[in-house]
């Protein structure tokens, strides 16, 4: 289908933007966030200032982990609903089990669940096929099931959140908040093994193509299991540093950030379909998420009318993203 | 060019992004006419017939139906403009059955089953679900389906490619009596012979661009091939093997050796060998095991019975990772099943170094960047739309699914069809290819479906008849009539009389004295 190259002569303007988005897939989102912001100034000017974007950070970090574990699901064609029970379990159990157990061990303790979720997760998609919605949303519902269990054994030990999650969580050391210390060698990792790894490659390719990919040798449940306990774990973490934030355990902590960790991936350019996407996109589509919900507090509306404004604008700018990223 | 052209497109261009696949290009149908389709690989006849057929819109150009112009922004609306198109990939739905196919286009159903019928498909059952029918006969109910609506302007896409003989004949005769009856046919093929037998005009794209309209006379490749390649060298032939070659010692033990092998009812006691420095043709009708054939070999698909045995060590394949080990690579014939179409030529001929575990990790960028270029080099795969392979033409992406088995280095390659609808100049390279792989040591076993590319390039034939293997030729008697009567299962030196030969104007009068270089070529 190739030939010539087009010269580069007059093409319309339209075009010549819609082309340099095209190439630069980050920019509009930037772009985007950068309106958002103004926005937020405008109406409630001197709103934004280094504290209100500290806590912005602090706030947009663990959904943008999970997020990442939406991106790289997503990038095989899968998705992970269970992360929010993941991070809710590893915080719970961190927040009881801290009470009279060794930090060690009971961080331990903390990411057993996660890792075991991740392994039935990956096993069940990997080897018995089951398909990831299905398989993640069960786990999930199960986790959620043994953390009531577990509550009610613990009940009298009570809970309190260890000191260094605490600084992790709600920190500020010169302006950056310390959860930056966690997130930035992550997402640096995350970002290098998508890009320059063999099982980032894997990733995409399996998305892509996954019978390509078998007649080229690579065992799809390796792939697939080693991807979703990956994701568990990351989730696990996640709920230990949200814990350090919300400060107030509870069995549906990190619920509520499923389904914005899914829109913050597909916001920032992952196609939920398998096979495009990446990391950078979707920890800028976690920061439009996270100053959008500010925006919609601040303007005090009813909490309904904030929900349907919220899901609008995640329907509209997805919608509009695509549009201009994908040249047809 | 009395007559009103019933299909009158002029100036027809579409670019994706900076590459444009169509600059300028022209294509004018008469009543009454079969019309061929040509251009070597990457031309744009695939967009041509997309935006002819509704499937994609140009960025310019004007589309005349009967002197009238039209927007044909959809498929419904170039059906409804009398325009239907048969593509490549088969198109019916494979959950549904026939009859629930023909509903949902709502085809008449009896038409359809007189077509089916005539086109040599005595006992289809409307009833069988479309997944389990097999992919030649698929390509015939897909035409059936379109005569069956009666389209003013039938377009064909390499509408034989993959057809057994048998079929391809009725189809061929089929798309003639169309033209006689005063529609049109738009026929895409590469198939000199098809479009001698059967077209009256040849309108020849290059680059993108039409670059001539020809009538179909004797003698008139030589011109279109001209056209096609422009100042492109016409053809390098393969070196003809000596004798010295050929007569290499054979080696104490075969790099392959297949006993007894069995695939459930497909395939049943085939046995041979493939040894280092050969290429080894199968040669088969449609559906006669060979597929399953190549995928035992490839660890793709799990023998019942028999042993494959390489290098003398017995082996057991339970997933392509296990035979790519042993240094054998499979290339599928059909270039989706090997490719992740939206990620890049490098990471596509890359992919199997990440298969292993171990290859996790890091990717050493420079050492795989220069693995890649040596074997994009060697391909001559054209890389200016390497950022997404989808983007290549076709012939480019069978290059890439081959590439990365060269920079992989493997011992031994299941070529399956490689050259299917791809043009000429490509199918010598792949030629070329597969003998110079050879003469490094390697081994390479061949299906094709084209017999006469089998002189060009292998040292053997094996031919499978119904499951079973009938027949080894050297490939001094494996000439076109030979091979034709051993891929029906008849004894080798019989001379019954039958015409089978794709072309239906040649005189099937194939018991000529076996002159191997005689046999019919794809570039005179």
């Amino acid at each position: 289908m190739s030939t010539t190259a087009i010269k580069p002569q007059p093409v319309p303007y339209g075009r010549r933007i819609k082309r340099f988005m095209a190439d630069r897939p980050l920019v509009p989102l930037i772009i985007l966030l950068v309106i958002l912001v103004v926005i937020l100034q405008i109406l409630r000017p001197g709103i934004v200032n280094e504290r209100w974007i500290a806590n912005t950070i602090k706030f947009a970090i663990p959904l943008a982990i999970l997020a990442g574990c939406q991106t790289m699901t997503m990038l095989t064609g899968g998705i992970d609903l269970s992360v929010g029970t993941v991070a809710t379990m590893s915080a719970f159990i961190m927040a009881t089990q801290i009470v009279n157990q060794d930090p060690a061990i009971a961080l331990l303790l903390a990411m057993m669940p996660a890792v075991l979720i991740g392994l039935v997760n990956g096993v069940g998609v990997g080897v018995f096929r089951v398909h990831p919605l299905i398989m993640t949303l069960g786990t999930s519902l199960i986790g959620t099931g043994c953390l009531q269990v577990y509550q009610r054994t613990v009940i009298a030990s009570g809970a309190k959140i260890p000191d260094f999650l605490n600084w992790l969580g709600t920190g500020v050391t010169w302006g950056f908040p310390n959860a930056l210390l966690l997130f930035v060698p992550l997402a640096a990792l995350i970002v290098f093994t998508l890009a320059r790894t063999g099982f980032g490659r894997l990733l995409y390719a399996v998305g892509d193509n996954e019978r390509a990919t078998r007649l080229s040798g690579v065992q799809y449940w390796q792939v697939i299991t080693a991807l979703y306990i990956t994701s568990s774990v990351l989730a696990g973490i996640t709920g230990l540093l949200y814990i350090g934030l919300i400060k107030a355990p509870s069995l549906s902590l990190a619920e509520p950030l499923v389904l914005p960790s899914v829109a913050a991936a597909v916001i920032g350019g992952t196609s939920i379909f398998g096979g495009r996407g990446g990391y950078t996109g979707t920890i800028i589509g976690a920061l439009i998420l996270t100053v959008l919900t500010t925006l919609l507090t601040i303007l005090q509306m009813p909490e309904g009318a904030r929900r349907i404004l919220f899901g609008l604008i995640v329907l509209f700018v997805t919608a509009a993203y695509l549009r201009i990223v994908e040249e047809r | 060019m009395t007559a009103n052209p019933l299909l009158d497109a002029s100036g027809v261009a579409k670019n994706y992004g900076a590459v444009a696949a169509l600059r300028n290009a022209s294509l004018s149908v008469l009543p009454g006419e079969v019309h061929a389709l040509m251009g070597a690989n990457g031309a744009g006849k695939s967009t041509l017939v997309k935006i002819l057929t509704g499937a994609i819109s140009a960025n310019a150009g004007r589309i005349l139906i009967r002197g009238e112009a039209r927007d044909i922004r959809s498929p419904a609306a170039a059906r409804r403009a009398g325009l239907l198109p048969v593509y490549q990939e088969p198109s019916l739905i494979p959950d549904l059955d026939v009859l629930s196919n023909l509903r949902l286009t709502g085809t008449p159903v009896e038409p359809f089953r007189a077509w089916v019928r005539e086109l040599g498909i005595p006992d289809l059952d409307l009833r069988d679900t479309a997944r389990d029918i097999p992919l030649a006969i698929l390509r015939v109910l897909d035409l059936a389906r379109a005569l069956a609506v009666e389209p003013d302007v039938l377009l064909l896409d390499e509408m034989t490619a993959a057809l057994p003989a048998n079929l391809a004949e009725k189809v061929l005769e089929v798309v003639r009596r169309q033209g006689d009856s005063g529609r049109a046919v738009i026929f895409i093929s590469h198939r000199f012979v098809e479009i001698a037998a059967l077209c009256d005009r040849a309108t020849v794209l290059r680059d993108g661009a039409t670059v001539g309209v020809v009538d179909i006379e004797p003698g008139v490749e030589e011109k279109i091939v001209e056209l096609m390649l422009g100042t492109r060298i016409v053809k390098t032939h393969v070196a003809a093997r000596t004798a010295a070659q050929k007569a290499a010692p054979a080696p104490a033990r075969p790099r392959l050796a297949v006993r007894n092998l069995r695939v459930g009812t497909k395939l049943s006691d085939v046995s041979f060998d493939l040894a280092d420095g050969e290429v080894a043709g199968v040669v088969a009708l449609e559906g006669q095991g060979q597929d399953e054939l190549f995928a035992a070999l490839a660890g793709s698909i799990k023998p019942s019975g028999g042993t494959i045995e390489v290098d003398g060590q017995p082996a057991k394949f339970s997933h392509p990772i296990d035979a790519i080990r042993a240094g054998i690579a499979y290339v599928p014939g059909d270039r989706s099943e090997a490719l992740a179409m939206q990620r890049s030529v490098r990471e596509n001929i890359a992919l199997p170094f990440s298969a292993a575990l171990r290859n996790w990790g890091p990717i050493r960028m420079r050492r795989e960047r220069a693995t890649v270029l040596s074997a994009i080099q060697r391909l001559q795969i054209d890389t200016r739309a390497q950022g997404e392979v989808q983007r290549l033409s076709g012939g480019n992406q069978q290059k890439v699914t081959i590439a990365r088995w060269i920079a992989a280095d493997a011992r031994t390659i299941l070529c399956f069809d490689p050259t299917r609808g791809i043009d000429v100049g490509t199918k010598q390279e792949i030629y070329k290819l597969l003998r110079e792989l050879a003469g490094h040591g390697k081994s390479v076993l061949f299906y094709t479906s084209e017999l006469e590319e089998v002189q060009r390039v292998c040292d053997r034939v094996i031919v499978i008849f119904g499951g079973r293997l009938v027949d080894i030729f050297p490939v001094e008697e494996a000439d076109e009539p030979a091979l034709m009567r051993a891929a029906y299962g008849l004894p080798r030196g019989a001379k019954a009389d039958i015409g089978i030969l794709a072309d239906p104007s040649a005189n099937p009068s194939d018991s000529t004295s076996a002159n191997a270089s005689d046999a019919p070529e794809a570039a005179p």
